[in-house]
């Protein structure tokens, strides 16, 4: 498993665009992908779940992934964060 | 055959087959069933087919409204892939043997509710996304059609109950020949949408969705404001002759394309097009439009899920004025509230929304939304010649403040070493009566007026115009209206000003011999009358129409004043 802490800087939060963008990019994997703010943990290959959280700016979010190509997904989700200005 | 009359929203006739704009029935009864594989199976086609039907909608939309709409669908059909939502259906289709439209309902209900819950206006628009999606699985279950005005491939006339922007965004401009609705008046969306897309409307019939059937052959006469249902061989004929004779009446008017607006005694007007957005500019040029005089600013913040940036809405300035050449451009800042609402704002619901929290009142207290329009319009400002006007301004001390707001963004833009124009003209929309009372006052602070007449009717006849009921009591020609119409040009004029008029009563026949009679110096209209307007103006003299304005001043009906301008006006 490995897990990573992210900080949400784009303004207006992870709403359906950057949601979109997340989810698409972790479907692409094997390994189970979860999100986590606050106390809760969702499918982040989940549009709604993922939406359901209303994440907004300066959220501390983690990802977490778990399977056999764990580590390209953390990285390739990392990137995709970074890449939207979404995270850092 | 069968015939039903409304309003005649926008000129011309149309002559096609109907194309039903109106939900399915979706209603469907909880069973038991033998086979649940069976049944996840059929479930499973029904979410294929409906993710390849919102794949091509995407495709789309992506090629004829840009990838940024196109993203929502992205979105959509991610919710039909989402493995919390597809799971639990087929769990309950397996395990309760119930079959697959009530496992879809339950399923998709919990997640509506849960998102219907939140106390965030955004997240509750979410509920409607997922209810949309879901029906479409739920429509494939059920094999009813939902309606898909996107990808019509042949020639159409839209039949719905009443259309909304998002509707007229889908719609194909090559096969959509002409609309009827159910409800709206002259000034809704649908007949907005409808003149500037160049094609017959008639709407407000009442009943027209339950009279037309898909397929059924429809008349929209759009001079008339009447609607035929299959008609007779012989009654084609003539709505063909009088197709013909109108496209023969629009040729003539098209010859004035490149001529002035002068009167038969030599006064010159300005005939400005009202735009919504870029695209609307082709409109104006092949109508000889000679400014815009209104650029509706809030198409720009409309149909999306978050503010336009600064950059976006420079391009778009930018883009009108360069493709104006010159000619003015007159933009209203944003003028959102009332019926035109922006979920994203997150604003509270209100019991009278057109005397609420909207435009001008709504960006001088969220200032950064105003501070991002102003400075994008300072910056375009260089590529044209561009003025600017706020709307719903109801006091002096509200100009103030909007005027010291641009003047600070221009200052800043000037210290940033940015060009901004020196000769922006300042002026507001008189749509308030209390303003158009005091013309004389803001006249010596403006550097003109353009008086907003579907606000200004509203005001002061205190209806609201959306309200069918009182619709008898929008009254352009009421001398009521017409002597705060006259405060307002007199106004102007007495401090060297100018005055114009961006409502629909700068585009009517019946009003343009008394505006022009009152000294009104710019009339912008929708781009498609322009050239009936022009050909009109050029048969009146100036002074006959001084003379018919001070005596329709002193009438006392809207009945009194329509006879009096039919006497004086035969063409």
């Amino acid at each position: 498993m490995v897990e990573k802490n992210f900080k949400v800087v784009a303004e207006t939060g992870i709403h359906a665009r950057p949601a979109t963008l997340l989810v698409q990019a972790a479907s692409k994997f094997d390994s189970e992908v979860q999100l986590q703010y606050k106390d809760k943990k969702v499918n982040l290959k989940s549009i709604m779940g993922v939406m359901s959280l209303g994440i907004g700016q300066g959220a501390e979010i983690a990802i977490i992934a778990e399977g056999s190509d764990e580590a390209d997904a953390l990285k390739t989700i990392e990137d995709t964060l970074k890449r939207e200005g979404l995270a850092e | 055959m069968s015939f039903l009359s409304g309003i005649a929203a926008s000129n011309g006739i149309a002559i096609a087959k109907a194309y039903r704009l109106v939900e399915p029935d979706f209603s469907f009864e909880k069973k038991t069933i033998d086979s649940p594989d069976q049944e996840v199976a059929r479930f499973q086609t029904a979410l294929n087919t409906a993710k390849t039907e919102l794949e091509q909608i995407r495709d789309r939309a992506g090629k004829e409204l840009g990838a940024d709409k196109a993203a929502i669908f992205d979105a959509h059909l991610l919710v039909l892939s989402d493995p919390e939502l597809i799971a639990p259906i087929e769990d309950k289709i397996k395990t309760e043997s119930v079959n697959a439209e009530h496992a879809l309902k339950e399923t998709a209900d919990m997640f509506i509710s849960m998102f219907e819950s939140m106390d965030n206006e955004y997240m509750k628009e979410r509920a409607a996304d997922i209810r949309d999606v879901t029906k479409r699985v739920l429509a494939h279950l059920l094999g009813v059609q939902i309606p898909n005005p996107s990808m019509v491939t042949e020639e159409v006339i839209i039949v719905a109950e009443d259309l909304t922007p998002s509707d007229t965004a889908q719609l194909n401009r090559n096969f959509v020949k002409g609309f009827t609705t159910d409800i709206g008046g002259r000034t809704s969306h649908s007949a907005i949408m409808a003149r500037s897309m160049e094609i017959p409307a008639v709407v407000g019939t009442k009943s027209v969705t339950e009279e037309i059937s898909n397929g059924d052959l429809v008349v929209v006469d759009g001079l008339k404001g009447e609607v035929h249902i299959n008609p007779t061989p012989e009654m084609l004929e003539e709505f063909k002759r009088v197709q013909a004779d109108y496209e023969k009446q629009k040729a003539e008017w098209a010859k004035l394309v490149n001529e002035k607006t002068i009167t038969a005694d030599n006064h010159h007007v300005e005939l400005a097009a009202n735009i919504g957005t870029p695209k609307d500019l082709k409109g104006v040029v092949e109508n000889g439009g000679e400014a815009v005089g209104l650029y509706r600013t809030e198409f720009l913040y409309m149909d999306r899920d978050q503010l336009p940036t600064e950059e976006e809405q420079f391009t778009a300035y930018k883009a009108v004025l360069e493709g104006m050449e010159g000619k003015p451009v007159v933009v209203r800042t944003l003028d959102i509230g009332g019926d035109k609402e922006l979920p994203y704002l997150n604003l509270p619901k209100e019991m009278n929304p057109f005397l609420g929290f909207r435009a001008i009142r709504l960006c001088l207290q969220e200032q950064d939304i105003f501070r991002t329009q102003l400075r994008a319009l300072l910056r375009a400002s260089v590529y044209g010649n561009l003025k600017i006007m706020f709307p719903m301004i109801a006091t002096l001390v509200e100009f103030r403040e909007a005027k010291a707001i641009l003047e600070e963004e221009r200052q800043k833009l000037s210290n940033e070493g940015v060009q901004v124009s020196e000769n922006i003209e300042l002026g507001i929309m008189v749509e308030i009566p209390s303003t158009a009372v005091i013309a004389h006052q803001f006249a010596k602070e403006v550097d003109f007026f353009s008086i907003g007449t579907n606000d200004l009717i509203q005001y002061t006849m205190a209806a609201d115009r959306m309200n069918q009921q009182v619709s008898y009591l929008y009254q352009p020609y009421n001398p009521s209206i017409l002597r705060l119409v006259k405060m307002v040009i007199d106004a102007a004029h007495k401090e060297g000003k100018w005055a114009g008029m961006c409502g629909e009563m700068a585009g009517d026949e019946t009003a343009i011999p008394i505006l022009l009679g009152l000294g009104l110096d710019e009339f912008s209209m929708s781009a498609t009358s322009i050239l009936k307007a022009r050909s009109l103006i050029r048969n009146l003299s100036k002074s006959d129409m001084e003379a018919l304005a001070s005596k329709v001043l002193e009438m006392g009906t809207t009945e009194e004043v329509i006879e009096a301008v039919n006497a004086a006006v035969t063409l």
